[in-house]
């Protein structure tokens, strides 16, 4: 898929997850923001051998959404591929939906892992890439882990167990987005450089602006031997939504109708702009 | 009577399965030469994972593992495995239905001179409220090896609870999921109990028997499912139940014998480890610190079948 077309259907899938929460009465629609441009060229372009028809795949490619409070845009992106009618988005949060508050791998299919304990995506990424190389498939596995949630101390024994093993099959990306629950990630925990702290751990770091696509793209075909891959990237909470960008109070709370609808006319223009 | 501990058989059972299923995996938190699993990693070193001293982050790798097709045991003191890791076995593995079997040593308080930090007491617990999770403690060498090839064959998560101390090895038995081996039969009482309280529930029927107290033993080596029907008709045949276990009286063997029996109205007794931690000590003087020799469990069953 060209840019300009990655571009539009972010917008298709913003406009899409934006709706989920509303209807769902509650969510997290900032953190789903910011991913939807990594999540859309992973599964537009980046994924290997994922089937819709055979989500159970041994040789596709794996994501496994560490940050799942983030899963209305992943969602948006599975059924839009097929992996389940698009009409059961209108089910999540609700009794008996396959679409979990969190990634629930057991539910929904195309979930790789479960997410919502933060800290445990990255240890199931890297047991996923020791167990590609050591069952000699070629799959790349990619973990996409929030800023804050960095915090936990579960993702550092990860990171050098993925330099121990060298795996050079793990793409681990920062959603670098500096906000969380209670404020920014300084004001919280201050983390400092995440980069510096990657490099020192001995992945190979590539710092990007996370809502631009030739940086994506570039990022992920960078070909690395012998380390994993970290991809820190500088995101926008609430991207694409111009009273959502960088405002904290829209970790978790649904919109109203009212902002609803002011969010999908922005998204539309940004669609027709494309 | 020849002795073994269940942490050796561990770690012979795992070569043993290695030899024959080369999907076997295992992975350790830098205490191999302490849990026996360095029996396998010297058979098998492509197939076991050194994950240095991170039990959060190796039960979730290990996790991750299963996902193309190998079955990883994953391997370290009972007391970091299932509490230390709690919220990885919970989020990740039992919620995530992962294919990972938790094999874990020093449970109970016989650890011994390393004391209460190192001593669980609480894993049988931790591990039953889990949904969906299997619970297999075996008492010698040979329901070890039988624990670990059920493990195997099961499909989704498996603690095994094994122990430091040494205990006899008897005759082999059936052993299946949700099964139990009645040791011994008597009238007067029965006692309910599993791995190292196996021996120890032996020696205080002996004990009992002399003083005209006639004892059933009857080992539930599998804590989940749990037996429950042999349970049943063993407390209804005796009239009295007794439950000894290596564990806190709150949350283990106990509170699965007397939830088999609620409905039933029968007088239970629980032996076990009071609402304390554990301590250094050698192993049978912790035992008899805590009332868990056959002296002290047949003192217990004596006193309370008197009131």
């Amino acid at each position: 898929m060209e840019i300009r077309e990655l571009k539009k259907k972010s917008c298709e899938i913003r406009k899409s997850a934006l709706k989920m929460i509303r209807h769902a009465g509650s969510g997290h629609p900032g953190g789903s923001m910011s991913v939807v441009d990594m999540l859309t060229v992973l599964y537009y372009r980046q994924l290997k051998n994922i089937d819709p028809a055979d989500p159970h795949r041994i040789d596709r490619d794996r994501m496994v959404l560490s940050k799942g409070h983030a899963n209305p845009a992943l969602y948006a992106i599975l059924a839009d591929k097929g992996y389940f009618p698009v009409e059961e988005l209108s089910t999540l949060r609700q009794i008996g939906s396959r679409l979990q508050g969190h990634p629930d791998r057991s539910k929904t299919p195309g979930v790789d892992a479960c997410g919502g304990s933060l800290g445990q995506g990255p240890s199931v990424a890297v047991g996923l890439a020791l167990g590609a190389k050591a069952a000699g498939y070629d799959s790349q596995v990619y973990v996409i882990v929030g800023d804050g949630e960095l915090e936990e101390g579960q993702p550092w024994e990860a990171a050098m167990s993925a330099v121990q093993f060298k795996l050079d099959n793990l793409t681990w990306i920062i959603d670098n987005n500096g906000l969380q629950i209670m404020g920014s990630n300084d004001e919280v925990m201050g983390s400092g450089s995440f980069e510096d702290k990657f490099r020192a751990f001995g992945f190979e770091v590539i710092s990007i602006d996370g809502n631009d696509y030739e940086q994506l793209i570039a990022a992920f075909d960078k070909k690395v031997s012998g380390k994993p891959k970290c991809i820190v990237a500088h995101t926008i909470k609430g991207k694409g939504v111009s009273f959502m960008e960088n405002e904290v109070k829209w970790h978790g709370a649904a919109l109203t109708d009212e902002l609803l609808d002011q969010a999908l006319k922005e998204l539309d223009e940004q669609e027709a702009a494309l | 009577m020849s002795m073994t501990a269940t942490r050796v058989a561990l770690g012979d059972a795992l070569k043993a399965l290695g030899e024959v299923n080369e999907k076997v995996v295992v992975f350790d938190a830098d205490v191999a030469s302490a849990t026996y699993t360095q029996t396998f990693a010297k058979a098998f070193p492509d197939r076991f994972y050194q994950m240095g001293i991170a039990e959060a982050n190796m039960t979730g790798v290990a996790a991750g593992i299963s996902e193309f097709g190998f079955i990883p045991f994953v391997s370290t003191f009972a007391v970091f495995g299932t509490g230390r890791a709690y919220d990885q076995v919970r989020n990740t593995v039992a919620y995530g239905h992962y294919n990972v079997k938790l094999a874990m040593t020093h449970a109970g308080i016989t650890g011994g001179p390393d004391g209460g930090s190192h001593q669980s007491i609480e894993d049988l617990a931790l591990m039953r409220v889990l949904p969906g999770m299997r619970i297999l403690c075996p008492c010698d060498s040979a329901e070890t090896h039988q624990a670990i090839k059920l493990a195997a064959e099961l499909e989704g998560p498996v603690y095994i609870r094994c122990s430091r101390m040494p205990t006899p090895d008897y005759e082999e038995h059936p052993f299946v999921l949700g099964g139990s081996h009645v040791v011994r039969e008597g009238k007067d009482v029965v006692l309910f109990t599993n791995g190292t309280m196996v021996s120890q529930s032996i020696a205080a029927a002996k004990i009992l028997a002399e003083k005209g107290i006639d004892c059933a033993i009857v080992n539930l080596y599998s804590v989940k499912p749990l037996d429950e029907e042999t349970v049943r008709s063993y407390a209804q045949k005796c009239g009295k139940v007794v439950s000894v276990e290596e564990h806190s009286i709150y949350g283990g063997l106990g509170d699965s014998v007397s939830m088999a029996l609620s409905e039933c109205c029968i007088p239970m007794k629980r032996i076990g480890v009071q609402d304390k931690f554990g301590g250094s000590g050698k192993p049978e003087e912790l035992l008899a610190a805590y009332g868990l020799d056959g002296k002290g469990i047949a003192e217990q069953v004596e006193t309370w079948l008197k009131k």
